[in-house]
This record gives structure tokens, C-alpha cells and sequence, in this order.
């Protein structure tokens, strides 16, 4: 595929890559709060299963020289963790009881 | 899943909360969390006064590195900034021309932080040194028998402890920064140079800082507010009996309390969210001790010297906290009042640099879980805060498990109670 976001073998993904290859946090969260609950659960059910073996594969390079389609491999495992909240624990976008407070990411390692 | 909730040994007098005798066993008032007046005190009595962290000195790495820091506490700006003698000097960030806030981008409300040879302002191009000094008045001809050796930036007294930069607003601190500190805190010596890898987190919450900060220094409240995140807390165990904390201790204003562990590698399966068994991570943070680069356990830690220990939380007098965790990390809370009912909150966790991908996922669940569970507690301290405002009650009864807050609300009212006597003696 002349388009492909992510490595061949995670070709399959290549589905979520456009919405969930986010580089930052604050982005992840936005996009978490602007999705429903299908599409999350549609991300999470496509890479969960497979995650450990997507770790094993970015494993292979140094953290600081990945490739361009493994880091965008290690971003969808990051908006992994990020829809694993609403998909394992809240059954909902948001975190209840919240209300409108906001706790922001300012600051983060990349990547 | 079958757990043992534990409950551990108290000291002689029965209570932590009776065997600091000071601290009295009776409710207390939260009268100082909504008042305006008070709010007021707080600020020449304890903010003006106590020694504040403003940052870290990996944040200064270079000569010629500085950032700002906005006090609104104290209704003024700092500039904090590395010289080209390597000293860390803090000055008022206010032109001794004619008052322009020296150092900002783009929004003067909002902190910076860069790298300069000097400062110069924005406004008719004063000129600074990094340590202060006026180096340029802008055709200084015009003015009248100005030197301008008499228009220095205003220092701010600054000290530096474990790589932690504090700043006193006091024009003659009574106290320097390590009698401060006390020794219970200066008895910890951590390698916090070598966990570097940083996510900060900041948010405006309606809500008093001690109010705050109070739900930051006691666990009782774990198992309820938390319960549905955590599935070792939402265990039926934990929910009928609840969560105790290992041991207390109070020092001066300062105080801490150690928990057990809970780093999840120990645990069952069905004690964990699926995420957390794949990333090896979770709410104590990764479960792979990291190497922290140290021989032995970092001193000063674990001071009640508890088997099964798991964390400390620090809480250094007004507005600063460290936690320390077993599997080699930490992390530090600031609570910077910017009314009498708003906070601005700061979290920032610290990891020993990612090798690879796995740390550097570990690290990550580690700090969204953090962020899930700061939200949980934004939310209820506004309607904490909501509450209070009512009057309809005037005071609260506290628990043993909640000593730190009573010895907070008792060491603050204690600070503008000195500052207030100290005025009438004047």
C-alpha cells in the first residue's frame, strides 16, 4: 500500500491509523472525548489482542530512532491506553462526576 | 478475589491523632477555606513568609536558562534563572523603569521560559544581566542623575535543595531554607537527578487549596471516590472496611504518610484492568522496579521503617508534595491559590528515561491512570468546596486516618495567627 500509515504486518490496522496516530496527549484526550463509544470499542477490539505482539515489534528499534510507521504504531498503542478508560472501566467518553473541571497535559516525553 | 484489608499498629496513646497532642481530637472548622478575608491573611502570613518550590533545576539546564513563575498568591511574577556563574538567582519580573512585566511571550498571564543572555524589555529596552544587574537604560542621557547601579531587578532570597528550587518572598526570611525543611525532609536524599522524564499536569479547580490539597493526604477516601477505577479498591473487602494507612508522622509544619504497595504484578488477573496486565502498569506505576542508580533504599524514605512499604507521601508546608514509590519513581504536587475558592493544581511525574518502548509505555498508563484519578477529585472538591460555602455547618469531625488534614488546617491557622500578632506588636 503506497498510503500505509503503520508496518506490513500491521497492515490491518490501518483502518484507525488516520483518527488514532495522535503525537500528543492533549490530542488523544480530545479525541477520546469527541468519539462514541463504538468507535472506541471497535479501536480497542481490533488492538488489544494484538498489542502485545505490537510491543514486540517496537521493541526491535531504539525509542529515540523509530522509524516513521513504527512511531505511528507506538501512537495508536498510546491511544490504546487512553480509550482502555472508557472501554474497561467508565462505559462512557468522560469521567463521571467531573463536571467541568480540567486537568491538562503541559508537558510530556517524545515520544 | 479474597483480600486482607490491613490495619497496622498506632502508637502508644492509642490515636497518630493523640499522640501529637497539639492537634486536639475536637471537629474542625473550615471557615478558613471560604473566606475572602482570610484568604487575604494567607497571603502576607504564610505566602509571603514560607519557603515555596517554583521548579527544578533540570528546568534550568544551561547557563543563560530561565522560566517565569506566576505567584498570584502573592499578586506578582518571579523570573528564575541560571547565571553565568551557574548560581540560580529568582528576581520580581517587573522593568525598574516604569513597572512593565520584564520577561513573557505572547500573553503576559502566561509563564515562559527560554534561554537569554540578558533581558531586555519589551516596552523602551531597559537592559538586565542574568544576575540582576542594569546593564542598559535606553538614551539614558534624558534621564536625571540616574545610576544605574540603583535599578538592579528586585531579588527574591532562592535556595536550592535536592535539585529543587525554592524561593522566600520575605525580605529577611526567618528561617533558611534547610531550618525550613526541617529534618525530617532534609533527611531524604534521592538520586531525583537521574528520573528525569517528565509529564506535567496542570488545571484551574474551583475550589479553597487546602480543600484541595486535603483530598491529597489522606487515602480513607480511596476505596469510595476511587472505588469503580480500581479493582483492588472496589473489592467488597475494602468497600465494607476500608483502607489504613501504614504511619504518620508530623514535623514541624510538614508531615507525612506511608502506605503499603500495590504495584500490580503481585496480584490476580481479575484484580486488574486488562490494559495494566499488558502495559505492566498502572495506579502505583509501573510494576518493573526501575534503577534509580542508587546503592540500598534512598534515605530519609519509608521513615516509619514499615515492612510491606509502598509509598511516602511528602507534604512540605504551604503547598508542595512529593510522593515517592516503590518501583522507582515520584511524583510532586503543587497547589497555588488564585482566590479564596480557586487553585491552580499542578502534578508532575518523574521516571527514570524510557530505554525502550516498554518503559515508555509503562510510563504512559502510569500517568493517564494519574490523570483519571486527579479528574475524580476535581470534580468532588468543587462540590466540596460548594458545600462549605453553604454554612450550613460550621464544623466537621476529622478521623485518625485524617491527621494530615487536621494538622494542616491547624498549622495555617496557627501562621496567621503569628503573623496577626506580630502586626500588633508594630
Amino acid at each position: 500500500m503506497a498510503d500505509a500509515l503503520l508496518p506490513p504486518e500491521f497492515s490491518y490496522l490501518e483502518p484507525f491509523a488516520r483518527d488514532w496516530c495522535l503525537a500528543s496527549e492533549p490530542e488523544r484526550y480530545a479525541k477520546r472525548l469527541a468519539s462514541t463509544m463504538d468507535e472506541m470499542q471497535a479501536f480497542y477490539g481490533a488492538l488489544f489482542p494484538r498489542a502485545e505482539e505490537a510491543i514486540a515489534y517496537l521493541e526491535k528499534f531504539p525509542l529515540h530512532d523509530l522509524p516513521d510507521d513504527a512511531r505511528r504504531l507506538l501512537q495508536l498503542l498510546y491511544s490504546l491506553i487512553m480509550v482502555s478508560f472508557p472501554v474497561e472501566i467508565w462505559r462512557q467518553p468522560y469521567l463521571p462526576d467531573t463536571g467541568t473541571a480540567s486537568f491538562e497535559l503541559k508537558d510530556e516525553p517524545v515520544p | 478475589m479474597k483480600v486482607k484489608v490491613k490495619q497496622y499498629p498506632k502508637p502508644p496513646e492509642g490515636s497518630w491523632t493523640e499522640h501529637y497532642p497539639e492537634l486536639g481530637t475536637a471537629p474542625v472548622s473550615y471557615e478558613s477555606s471560604i473566606s475572602p478575608e482570610f484568604f487575604e491573611l494567607e497571603r502576607e502570613a504564610i505566602f509571603k513568609r514560607a519557603w515555596l518550590n517554583v521548579g527544578r533545576i533540570e528546568q534550568l539546564r544551561r547557563k543563560g536558562s530561565f522560566f517565569t513563575k506566576e505567584l498570584a498568591v502573592a499578586r506578582t511574577s518571579l523570573i528564575v534563572v541560571r547565571g553565568m556563574d551557574d548560581e540560580i538567582r529568582a528576581f520580581h519580573n517587573v522593568c525598574r523603569h516604569r513597572g512593565n512585566k520584564l520577561v513573557w511571550t505572547d500573553d503576559p498571564r502566561e509563564e515562559a521560559k527560554g534561554s537569554c543572555r540578558q533581558f531586555a524589555c519589551k516596552y523602551h529596552g531597559w537592559k538586565y544581566e542574568l544576575d540582576g544587574r542594569c546593564s542598559h537604560v535606553q538614551q539614558e542621557g534624558e534621564f536625571f542623575g540616574l545610576d544605574k547601579a540603583d535599578y538592579g531587578l528586585v531579588p527574591v532570597h532562592c535556595d536550592v535543595w535536592q535539585g529543587f528550587i525554592f524561593v522566600n518572598l520575605a525580605k529577611e526570611p526567618s528561617q533558611s531554607l534547610t531550618e525550613f525543611l526541617g529534618p525530617m525532609n532534609t533527611a531524604i536524599d534521592y538520586p531525583f537527578h537521574n528520573v528525569t522524564e517528565r509529564f506535567y499536569y496542570r488545571g484551574d479547580i474551583r475550589s479553597n487549596w487546602k480543600v484541595f490539597l486535603d483530598a491529597f493526604q489522606e487515602f480513607y477516601h480511596a476505596p469510595i471516590l476511587h472505588g469503580r477505577q480500581n479493582p483492588v479498591m472496589s473489592n467488597p473487602e475494602y468497600q465494607r472496611l476500608g483502607f489504613y494507612t501504614m504511619h504518620f508522622q508530623i514535623d514541624g509544619p510538614h508531615r507525612v504518610g506511608s502506605t503499603s504497595g500495590g504495584a500490580g504484578g503481585l496480584l490476580p488477573p481479575e484484580a486488574l484492568n486488562p490494559i495494566e496486565g499488558v502495559m505492566r502498569s498502572g495506579l502505583f506505576g509501573p510494576w518493573d522496579t526501575a534503577d534509580i542508580g542508587t546503592e540500598g533504599f534512598p534515605p530519609g524514605l519509608n521513615p516509619g521503617n514499615k515492612k510491606g512499604w509502598g509509598l511516602d507521601s511528602f507534604q512540605i508546608f504551604p503547598n508542595f508534595a512529593i510522593v515517592f514509590w516503590e518501583t522507582g519513581w515520584y511524583l510532586t504536587y503543587h497547589y497555588w491559590p488564585t482566590a479564596h475558592d480557586r487553585l491552580l493544581f499542578e502534578a508532575t511525574l518523574y521516571f527514570v528515561p524510557a530505554r525502550n518502548v516498554r518503559e515508555r509505555l509503562a510510563h504512559e498508563l502510569a500517568a493517564t491512570t494519574i490523570k483519571e484519578y486527579a479528574l475524580q477529585d476535581c470534580g468532588t472538591l468543587e462540590a466540596t468546596q460548594m458545600g462549605l460555602e453553604s454554612r450550613v455547618v460550621s464544623t466537621f469531625p476529622l478521623g485518625d486516618q485524617e491527621i494530615m488534614c487536621r494538622h494542616l488546617n491547624k498549622v495555617v491557622n496557627d501562621w496567621v495567627a503569628d503573623y496577626q500578632r506580630s502586626r500588633a506588636e508594630v
